[in-house]
C-alpha cells in the first residue's frame, strides 16, 4: 500500500524515534515509517536508552514501546516529558489495557497504537498527532495559507 | 485450567498469526500437561505477575519458524537462526500482550515482563501449584504451541472485580 508522504517535498522530513527491545519489532516499524515519507532519527532498545537517545536527536516523534527491560517506556515517558514538554510521543504496544494506557497518557503520551500494528491505521493516527502538534516549520505553512 | 482465561490466548495467536502472516492459525489440540517441558522448535518464555501468576510458552516447531521468518523476510531480512528468534520473540510478545489486555479488560489485572528466547531442550514445569495446559495450534506449515502454566493469585485476587 502506498501512503501520501507526511511532508511535502520543500519541507523538512518528520523525524522519528523509534523504541522497542525487540530488533525485529523496530526493523518493522521503521520500515513503516519510511513508507509514509518520515526519517529515522534514531532507535533505542530500552528506557534508558531511549531518554539518552531522545536528548541526543531531539526528535519530531517518538514510537514507545511499553513493556521493555532496565526502563520500562511509560517511565522513559515521564523523564523526557520531565525534560521536554514539547515531545510528541505514541506508545506502541502489545499490551493495551486501560490502566496502561491512561497512564501513559497521564505521563504525557499523545496516543496509543496496539501491535501487531496496522500501517493504514498507524499511518491515520501520526497524522492525527502531528496535526494536533505541528512543528514550527508546519505552523508557519499553515499561517502562510491563511 | 478455567477456560475463561485460556480462550484469550487461542484468539489472539490467531490474531497475530493472521495479520503478520496473512495465514490462519487452526487450535487443533488441546490437552493438560505433566512433567517438564519439552521443546520442539524455538520457543520465547514470558513471565506474568498479579492476579494470574506463572509462565507461557510460546513454541514454534521447525517447519513453521521457517516459515514465519520466510514470509516476514521483507522486514528482518534474510533468515537466519538470530533473525527467527527474533521474530518468534517478538510474536510471542504480540500474542501475550493481546491475550493479557483481553483479561485485564475482564477484570484480572497482571504484569508482563518482557520476552525471553527459552534456548534449553528440556525446561521447568512452570510452579508447583499451577496446571498446565498446551495448546497445538496448525499453520499452512508446521504447529505452534502455546504452553501455559499459570494459576491465580488468591492474595492478589482479594479486593479484584469478578
Amino acid at each position: 500500500m502506498e501512503f501520501k508522504p507526511l511532508t511535502s517535498a520543500d519541507q523538512p522530513k518528520i523525524r522519528f524515534l523509534v523504541v522497542d527491545d525487540s530488533v525485529f519489532a523496530r526493523k518493522n516499524i521503521c520500515k513503516m515509517v519510511e513508507a509514509f515519507g518520515g526519517e529515522i532519527a534514531g532507535e533505542a532498545g530500552d528506557g534508558f536508552a531511549a531518554v539518552a537517545k531522545y536528548n541526543e536527536t531531539t526528535p519530531d516523534i517518538v514510537l514507545m514501546d511499553i513493556t521493555m527491560p532496565k526502563m520500562e517506556g511509560i517511565e522513559a515517558v515521564e523523564h523526557i516529558v520531565h525534560d521536554h514538554p514539547e515531545a510528541v510521543i505514541v506508545m506502541v504496544s502489545s499490551v493495551g489495557y486501560q490502566d496502561n494506557i491512561l497512564s501513559a497518557l497521564q505521563k504525557g503520551a499523545r496516543h496509543f497504537v496496539q501491535k501487531p500494528v496496522k500501517p493504514e491505521a498507524f499511518y491515520e493516527i501520526i497524522r492525527y498527532v502531528l496535526s494536533e502538534n505541528p512543528k514550527p516549520s508546519q505552523t508557519a505553512e499553515v499561517e502562510a495559507q491563511s | 485450567m478455567n477456560m475463561e482465561i485460556i480462550q484469550p490466548f487461542i484468539n489472539s495467536l490467531d490474531a497475530v498469526i493472521s495479520e503478520m502472516m496473512r495465514c490462519s492459525a487452526r487450535i487443533a489440540d488441546v490437552t493438560m500437561e505433566q512433567g517438564s517441558y519439552q521443546r520442539t522448535g524455538i520457543a520465547a518464555l514470558v513471565v506474568l505477575s498479579g492476579d494470574i501468576e506463572g509462565r507461557i510458552i510460546l513454541d514454534m516447531d521447525a517447519a513453521a519458524a521457517s516459515q514465519v521468518a520466510s514470509d516476514l523476510s521483507d522486514i528482518a531480512g534474510a533468515p537466519t537462526d538470530e533473525s527467527t528468534r527474533e521474530i518468534v520473540c517478538e510474536l510471542t510478545n504480540m500474542v501475550i500482550g493481546n491475550s493479557v489486555t483481553q483479561l485485564n479488560d475482564r477484570g484480572f489485572k497482571f504484569r508482563v515482563h518482557p520476552p525471553e528466547i527459552f534456548m534449553i531442550d528440556v525446561g521447568p514445569r512452570g510452579t508447583l501449584n499451577s496446571e498446565t495446559v498446551l495448546l497445538r495450534f496448525e499453520l499452512p506449515k508446521g504447529a505452534v504451541y502455546l504452553n501455559i502454566a499459570v494459576h491465580a493469585n488468591s492474595a492478589a485476587l482479594v479486593g479484584s472485580p469478578a
